[in-house]
């Protein structure tokens, strides 16, 4: 008797779940259709709180994906905290959107002839958020804060070259290294902050165009206008960083109005925005490719890859993996870095199946060859493109198997053991520099993941992190990016579409070639 | 042999559960045998022109976001989910009554130490197993069928082992010890016959759960590979489209629904037979 009451409940579950399956297509497909009116019902108590905001452009609320895990600059680890940041923290140079540097705190650097000497010039009328002037000493004690002079680990590893940073005068500074680096440039970045301050912690003093007011962990970060700033001040008073642990529910808080702005959201979700908001495309800032270990069979041939290069369609993969969005490049450099990046690189090789075989043949494949694709699976757009190349490669003759692995796994076989063929992922520029994505092709490099290895390349490099003078150093820089094209050191595909939904009360987002939210950019639409 | 036939005909049209279960199980199992030999499009087709469409005269199940034909990959995809529930409830059935059999069976400090064991077993979530086994094995449907049968030992062994416990002490057992039969023929043709029912429907209630549980590992990138799927895979792939494409979610994952539906019928129709 039990037991057959017992049964009879699991077919009441069973009933149940069909029953809320069918509940939620149902629902699905309604909001589907009735659009806004379902929208708008959903999103109950944040409606009110639309009206009393309602164009009212003083203030900007921003959707966060994650907690800021530090408020001292020095201390901070995650991108997403790093990006926030930005509005609130300067160093002595600041990346700008075409990815060079400008003087910031500084008004302007020279580097000696040998690159042992950086001598930086403070800028005049640089204050502190607490109204306080920016001094040598100040500059002196961020510096040294991380560079471990105390014989600690130094915060950033390349500052371990620092052997003193010397006060020279008022308005003076240089820092002298032990060994010639002029790639050292990208890390003064790093936070000047005010030596008198006891608490970085918990009191965050910067010199950005905002300065902080106050922040509730897991829920938000509050910045307020610094009207004394140096530079261009911003067009918006106060703005608020609001943390959406949940990613399902971005649409729904855009469109009920409590966020204003959400970065990289993802394409899907664009797809169900009103057109109350404005989209920016833009592009991940990443390298993204078929990339080959150039040390097994057969892509030790470069006639081989070569033949890989000719045989894909980054279009056609674009049309697939993101509608068409994205932009297609062609060596190991991503647009947003317009100084670096050779669009003609492009054309190298334009997709030509024929002389793919060709090129097949003449290796000694005339019939193709197997090999392994290792993804890691929780980057949806990688495995979409991994399906793709799998198609294109079958008209050459070419059989590819995917093998979706857990991050952690990428990481240590393919990333540090190199014990792969080949792998689609994208590879990002951790500063604001070319060498940050083209230093791991150099044949002794620890990071170099391909095997790849090129007497010419390593020339290049060298020149290019030898010379102190800009132009000449962006030029060699370029020549590494002709090499790995001309080598098909990988399978360049693409850099990703990235998507910003900006409220069209505001305008004027502004992507960076490197992981940050520049907020002082953004003004009211009228 | 043809009364014989008819008869379980009739008894299958008697109990409404069986007789569902039969219906919906059969419906399943056609369309994976059809799918041996014969697809509307094939599984791996890709089309830019024809990505995410909904229910058409073309695609009765639309089409996915890489423009692939939904109801070629839900025949294909079923196969996958099938085979692997079937070898995980196998590897779990066989293994899981053999011990559950001995310790019933013995008792005494052998059964003290393997039950333990087995509910230390029960401890670990099979997600956790599973991604051991992968990470030291590596990825493919083999490993995923290793740790989803390893994973479901424990509650095998669990019930066979109340089975026959309960069988020990019947009389015909004790007859039987009388005459002097031997542990082994004790086991395998005195006790085991006896609970063939309940284990039926263990293994059936085992095989839903089985195709439940490869569903939730393949969220995990773990089991089949693209551009192959299987059911539980391409409903994690459909989950972003839900609103845009409903069908694409919803045609794999009724399918899981019927799938189960029709053996848990299956399974309280068998338990209902005698």
């Amino acid at each position: 008797m039990i037991t057959r009451r017992h049964g009879r409940k699991k077919i009441c579950a069973l009933l149940t779940v069909v029953l809320t399956t069918l509940t939620v297509a149902l629902s699905g497909c309604s909001s589907d259709k009735a659009g806004d009116s379902a929208k708008n019902s959903g999103a109950g108590s944040s409606a009110a709180s639309e009206q009393a905001n309602a164009g009212d452009t003083s203030k900007l609320i921003v959707g966060i994906p994650q907690d800021i895990d530090s408020l001292d600059p020095h201390h901070m680890t995650g991108a997403g905290t790093k990006e926030v940041m930005f509005n609130v923290f300067e160093g002595l140079v600041k990346p700008d959107e075409n990815g060079n540097l400008n003087p910031a705190v500084a008004s302007e650097y020279t580097i000696s002839e040998d690159n042992k000497v950086y001598t930086f010039t403070l800028r005049d009328g640089v204050k502190f958020h607490d109204g306080t002037d920016v001094t040598a000493e100040d500059v002196k004690y961020s510096l040294e804060r991380n560079a471990g002079v105390d014989g600690s680990e130094p915060l950033i590893s390349s500052f371990s070259e620092i052997e003193s940073v010397n006060i020279v005068d008022d308005k003076h500074v240089e820092v002298v290294l032990n060994k010639a680096d002029s790639e050292l440039l990208p890390q003064f970045t790093v936070a000047i902050i005010p030596k008198a301050n006891a608490n970085p912690e918990t009191n965050p003093i910067g010199t950005g165009p905002y300065k902080y007011v106050s922040n509730a962990p897991q829920e938000s970060l509050v910045v307020t206008r610094f009207d004394d700033y140096w530079g261009e001040k911003a067009f918006i008073k106060d703005v608020v960083f609001k943390i959406e642990a949940n990613s399902d529910a971005i649409v729904l808080d855009l469109e009920g109005g409590s966020i204003d702005m959400y970065a990289r959201i993802p394409s899907a979700q664009v797809a169900q925005l009103s057109d109350k908001f404005e989209i920016y495309e833009g592009t991940m800032n990443l390298v993204q490719a078929l990339y080959l270990n150039n040390a097994v069979k057969p892509f030790d041939d470069v006639r081989v890859r070569q033949a890989l290069c000719y045989a894909i369609d980054p279009q056609e993969i674009m049309d697939f993996v993101s509608d068409g969005a994205g932009t297609e490049i062609g060596s190991a450099m991503y647009p947003a870095f317009t100084k670096y990046f050779l669009p003609e690189l492009n054309d190298t090789y334009n997709h030509d199946p024929e002389k793919a075989k060709a090129l097949l043949a003449e290796a000694g494949y005339p019939n193709g060859f197997e090999f392994t694709i290792t993804v890691p699976s929780n980057y949806k757009q990688h495995v979409d493109t991994a399906q793709v190349l799998v198609e294109e490669f079958k008209a050459i003759g070419v059989t590819a198997n995917i093998q979706e692995v857990e991050w952690n796994t990428w990481l240590s076989d393919v990333y540090t053991d190199k014990k792969y063929e080949s792998t689609v992922v994208g590879f990002d520029a951790s500063t604001v520099s070319a060498g940050a994505l083209l230093a791991r092709y150099e044949s002794t490099s620890s990071k170099n993941t391909f095997n790849y290895s090129n007497k010419d390349f390593d020339e290049a490099l060298h020149k290019a992190t030898e010379t102190a003078d800009d132009a000449q150093k962006t030029e060699y820089y370029k020549e590494c990016e002709r090499i790995l094209s001309k080598d098909a050191a990988n399978v360049y595909i693409q850099d990703l579409p990235e998507y910003v939904a900006l409220n069209k009360k505001f305008t004027g987002y502004v992507f960076y070639p490197i992981y940050l939210q520049d907020i002082a950019k953004i003004r009211p639409a009228e | 042999m043809r009364d014989k036939f008819t008869e379980v005909f009739k008894k299958i049209k008697k109990d409404p559960y069986m007789c569902a279960g039969v219906i919906i199980t059969g419906i399943i199992l056609l369309m994976i045998v059809v799918g041996l030999f014969w697809m509307p499009y094939e599984p791996t087709k890709m089309s830019a022109a024809e990505k995410l469409q909904g229910i058409s005269f073309k695609h009765i199940m639309g089409t996915d976001n890489m423009g692939r034909d939904v109801f070629s990959r839900v025949m294909y995809g079923s196969r996958v989910t099938f085979l692997i529930a079937l070898g995980t409830v196998f590897i779990g059935a066989f293994a899981g009554t053999l011990i559950g059999a001995l310790t019933g069976y013995f008792g005494g400090l052998f059964d003290e130490i393997t039950m333990r064991v087995i509910d230390a077993m029960f401890a670990f979530p099979s997600i956790l197993l599973a991604l051991v086994i992968v990470s030291v094995f590596g990825t493919g449907w083999m490993q995923l069928l290793l740790s989803l049968g390893i994973a479901f030992i424990p509650s095998f062994a669990r019930i066979v082992r109340g089975e026959v416990l309960r069988c020990r002490n019947t009389d015909y057992v004790e007859s039987a010890k009388l005459q002097g039969v031997s542990d082994v023929r004790m086991i395998f043709v005195h006790i085991l016959p006896n609970i063939k029912g309940v284990l039926a429907s263990s293994i059936l209630i085992g095989f839903n759960n089985a195709v439940l549980a490869e569903a939730g590992l393949s969220y995990l990138g773990v089991g089949s590979q693209p551009p192959y799927a299987s059911l539980g895979k391409m409903l994690s792939d459909a989950q972003q489209y839900m609103f845009t494409t409903p069908s694409y979610c919803l045609c794999p994952g009724l399918v899981i629904v019927l799938m189960v539906l029709g053996f848990s019928f299956l399974g309280e129709g068998i338990r209902r037979w005698e």
